[in-house]
């Protein structure tokens, strides 16, 4: 049965209950205008809702029960008990067929021509001859067949449950009984009983219930939650068995209540999904495609407040598909492929979580010309573009101000759009993922939380406060003992960072972020690293203190406090106190360890921005030798290593030092690059090395000194004459050499240097 | 607008201010408070209200008022907005009155700064000027 069927069935039996009521009490107050009218408009829905959905036979019967109650409104005819057992009798008649619709999907097969006959008439009888034509027509047609009085029927079907056969067989009676009132009377008694046989009765397993009143009781579900967390904190506390074992059952039971409720908010995906296939429809067409739509796992359930969310990034994602993704008819069928496109959507459940795929089977994604739009456009550099696998490339399509559609359309092309369905989704705890096969087709995986009122957080304390942490950003924790605190946390010009297995985790210290004010004694404890990702960027957050992981309620700051981007909210803890929760993201850009551009894209994604982007890089400063400045773009940049200098060995001729089990060559940038004087080889300090890695291998670049990690505009290029160097340029007001690593590298180990250049 | 109106009237540094009681979710003693980092400084924190989250607003210093003597705790009175409720920190809680409108008049063109933005109006009481505060223009402001 589908949906509509079924939401009609519910609605009908609600209508149903409330004719009974109404006609009773139009029995008692006859004149009352309103009841009638009431009555009216019930039977009135219930034919038009019929059919639309094609019940002919249950249409038929609610039109002679309209005709005549048309008339009783009018004033034409007073109500009497004749009247209102025929009503009566309609109604039961609706509902028998109701029941037949729910079991078998029809209204079943038995006559109603002597209902509807003896309505015609009722209708007809004691009104003018103008007004009686109609019904008079309908009680001509349907005369010859006739029934035993049908409303004395359901006694006998109602003993077997879903009764399809049963109804086929009441015998046909010859004449057509006249106004059999105490009949009728008869059948409400009997209906109810009916409806008893058949267990799950539509009706019987759902009721309507306000939305409003659901989200009061998913709080105080939530609430349940924070006192139960509190609870069992005592117990830790708290030797006694009994109290022990009360508390775990309560434990239990409010996990278990508190899946039962999240699941009162659950609607199948299906609701978002259902307008998607007129949209691709509709725009198939205005593009001249043929696209076929595929749906499974539409029953898969989320939260009505994802469902809200996702049902703009969706239809976003199924526009570019049909738009972008899939080919006209004649260039997939040059390729071999049928000429009607597919989409296939695709939703499943996963380790708590929900997974949305979709998936065309269009051109997929030229990596190479997403690379070059990006380098076109400003938003990477060609270097970077190099260095990009086919994977990463593919996801730069989420930048924002991006696009690869030829020309702008009005369906897309505008380069808003991407971004704007991964910040919805990642504003609601999700994950979008894309996988692309050139001329193959394209995935687009969408993996996003059930539920967003409780989620599962990092408790930490700083400058004395508490703070949660969703975790879904958190990736590890690293604790630093105070020592080794001091000796593996580098200042980069000011900025710390922290070596996390050789990459540079760039570190903000959440109470100076927050402005909490440094702790005493601070500076002589172990450092507490919590390793976040911030739109795909890892980055160090220092606490004070980690405390624990808890099952937090998220509640929304008030409006006073709504423009604070650090905080995505508060939640109550265990002893009843409020902790505010971190945003992640908001925090990382208020830090600065992630640029603000890329998540305001949607609407700063101008040509202004463009133009800045396009200039800035960043670069790590250093200096060769006396007083010359150089840079090299920090993507080329594996690692920094500081090597003591009886760490060096030779081979051969070759300077070497033994780095992570391997021989690293080890290369004086100042013997390469003229007229600078070597003093990295008078000092006696340990030597700076810039770890460079090409094709796998890796070089050592000894430099005097690094001074600076710099994301600068680099202007007044000016193009070099000497070796070793590409140019100099100015950075942050000084002329600055830029090194040509991969001539360097040529030039001291011909072997190293890729083959290609 | 009938006759009378109802008033929940609090004291702010000598001052006698009223909010509209309808407007009065409840009034409760001082509760532990957790500060927000970062926010404007008139906002003191936020408390648990048996579960709902509410903004606390210092009105001492939303009116530009010198801080409260050290050691006296602050009252609140929760307000109902639409999007929650929203605490002001007062000094003292004064009673619930009823006002006839008659009593009621402009704030004094003297009256200046912030104070004028959020005072609706001046009841003339027996021996003492009720401020009627502007609830919404109050919690905009903080």
């Amino acid at each position: 049965m589908d949906d509509i069927t079924k939401e009609f069935l519910v609605e009908s039996h609600e209508n149903l209950d409330r004719l009974d009521r109404d006609l009773v009490a139009l029995e008692k107050d006859p004149q009352s205008k309103e009841t009638i009218s009431s009555i009216f408009r019930t039977i009135h829905t219930l034919k038009g809702t019929s059919g639309f959905l094609g019940f002919t036979k249950l249409e038929s019967v609610a039109h002679v029960g309209e005709n005549l109650l048309s008339k009783v409104r009018d004033g034409v005819f007073v109500i009497n008990p004749a009247i209102t057992s025929a009503l009566l009798a309609t109604v039961d008649a609706v509902r028998f067929m109701l029941g037949q619709i729910e079991a078998t999907g029809q209204p079943g097969d038995r006559d109603y021509s002597e209902l509807v006959d003896l309505l015609a008439r009722l209708g007809a009888g004691e009104s003018g001859p103008a007004s009686s034509t109609a019904p008079a027509h309908v009680s001509a047609a349907v005369a010859p067949v006739a029934d035993p009085a049908p409303v004395v029927a359901p006694p006998s079907f109602a003993a077997p449950a879903p009764a399809p056969l049963v109804v086929a067989t009441p015998p046909p009676a010859s004449s057509p009984a006249p106004v059999v009132l105490p009949v009728p009377a008869a059948a409400p008694a009997l209906a109810p009983e009916s409806a008893e046989h058949k267990s799950p009765a539509v009706s019987d397993s759902t009721i309507r219930v306000d939305v409003v009143l659901l989200d009061k009781l998913m709080n105080l579900v939530g609430e349940l939650v924070l006192a139960r967390n509190q609870v069992l904190q005592f117990t830790t506390q708290c030797g006694d068995s009994a109290f022990l074992a009360t508390s775990q059952r309560l434990n239990l039971i409010t996990t278990e209540l508190q899946e039962s409720v999240m699941k009162t908010r659950m609607q199948p995906i299906g609701n978002v999904w259902s307008k998607l296939p007129r949209v691709v429809r509709d725009l198939a067409a205005s593009c001249g495609k043929q696209v076929r739509i595929e749906m499974e796992g539409k029953e898969t359930e989320l939260d009505k407040t994802i469902i809200e969310a996702i049902k703009d990034p969706l239809t976003h994602i199924v526009r570019n598909s049909v738009d972008h993704g899939i080919e006209g008819p004649e260039a997939r069928e040059q390729k071999g492929k049928p000429a009607e496109g597919c989409l296939k959507m695709r939703a499943y459940h996963e380790g708590g979580q929900v997974n949305i795929e979709i998936t065309d089977d269009g051109g997929g994604i030229h990596t190479e010309r997403v690379k070059k739009k990006a380098v076109e456009r400003g938003l990477i550099t060609s270097e970077q573009a190099a260095r990009m696998s086919d994977h990463e490339a593919i996801n730069l399509i989420f930048l924002p101000g991006f696009s690869t559609a030829e020309k702008v359309t009005n369906v897309s092309g505008r380069g808003v759009g991407m971004d704007v369905v991964k910040t919805n989704i990642e504003k609601i705890g999700g994950t979008v993922d894309l996988q692309s096969q050139f001329d193959h087709g394209t995935t687009l995986k969408i993996k996003i939380p059930l539920t967003l009122a409780i989620i599962p957080a990092l408790i930490v304390t700083s400058g004395g406060d508490r703070f949660a942490i969703p975790q879904v950003s958190l990736l590890e924790l690293v604790r630093l003992e105070a020592e080794q605190a001091h000796k593996q946390i580098e200042f980069v010009h000011g900025a710390p960072v922290y070596r996390l297995r050789g990459q540079l985790l760039p570190l903000a210290y959440l109470n100076r972020e927050l402005k909490l004010g440094d702790r005493p004694g601070a500076a002589d404890e172990a450092v507490n690293i919590v390793v976040l990702q911030a739109d795909g960027h890892p980055f160090g957050l220092v606490v004070d203190e980690i405390n624990d992981t808890e099952e937090i309620v998220v509640k929304p700051l008030g409006k006073q406090l709504k423009s604070l981007t650090a905080f995505a909210g508060a939640t109550i803890m265990g002893d009843g106190r409020v902790a505010l929760i971190l945003d992640v993201l908001g925090l990382a850009q208020g830090a600065g360890v992630v640029k603000e551009v890329r998540n305001r894209g949607a609407k700063d994604a101008g040509p202004v921005n463009r133009r800045v982007l396009d200039t800035r890089q960043t670069l790590l400063l250093f200096e060769a030798g006396q007083g010359s400045r150089m840079a090299i773009p920090l993507s080329m940049v594996a690692r920094l290593e500081e090597f003591p200098r009886s760490a060096i060995e030779y081979s051969g001729e070759q300077e070497v030092v033994q780095y992570r089990g391997q021989i690293l060559p080890l290369i004086r940038v100042s013997d390469h690059v003229p007229a600078v004087s070597d003093v990295a080889k008078d000092r006696s300090g340990p030597m700076q090395v810039v770890v460079y890695n090409d094709h796998g291998r890796s070089v050592g670049l000894v430099v005097g000194r690094i001074s600076d990690i710099v994301h600068a505009a680099v202007t007044g290029k000016r193009h070099a004459h000497r070796d070793g160097i590409f140019g100099s340029v100015v950075i942050q007001g000084v002329v600055t050499d830029l090194l040509d690593v991969q001539a360097i590298v040529r030039a001291a180990e011909p072997e190293l240097a890729p083959k290609a250049a | 607008m009938s006759d009378n109106r109802q008033f929940s009237t609090f004291r702010l540094d000598g001052l006698l201010l009223g909010v509209e009681v309808l407007k009065v979710q409840e009034v409760i003693r001082y509760q532990q408070m957790t500060r927000v980092p970062l926010a404007a400084e008139t906002i003191e924190g936020l408390i648990n209200l048996r579960g709902q989250i509410v903004t606390a607003v210092d009105l001492r210093r939303l009116f530009g008022l010198p801080p409260r003597a050290a050691g006296r705790l602050p009252m609140n009175v929760v307000a109902r907005t639409d999007d929650g409720g929203v605490s002001l920190l007062v000094d003292e809680i004064g009673d619930v009155i009823e006002i006839q409108d008659e009593a009621f008049e402009q704030p004094p063109e003297t009256l200046k700064g912030v104070a004028r933005d959020l005072v609706d109006g001046i009841y003339k009481l027996e021996g003492r000027l009720l401020l009627v505060l502007n609830l919404e223009k109050t919690l905009a402001a903080a």
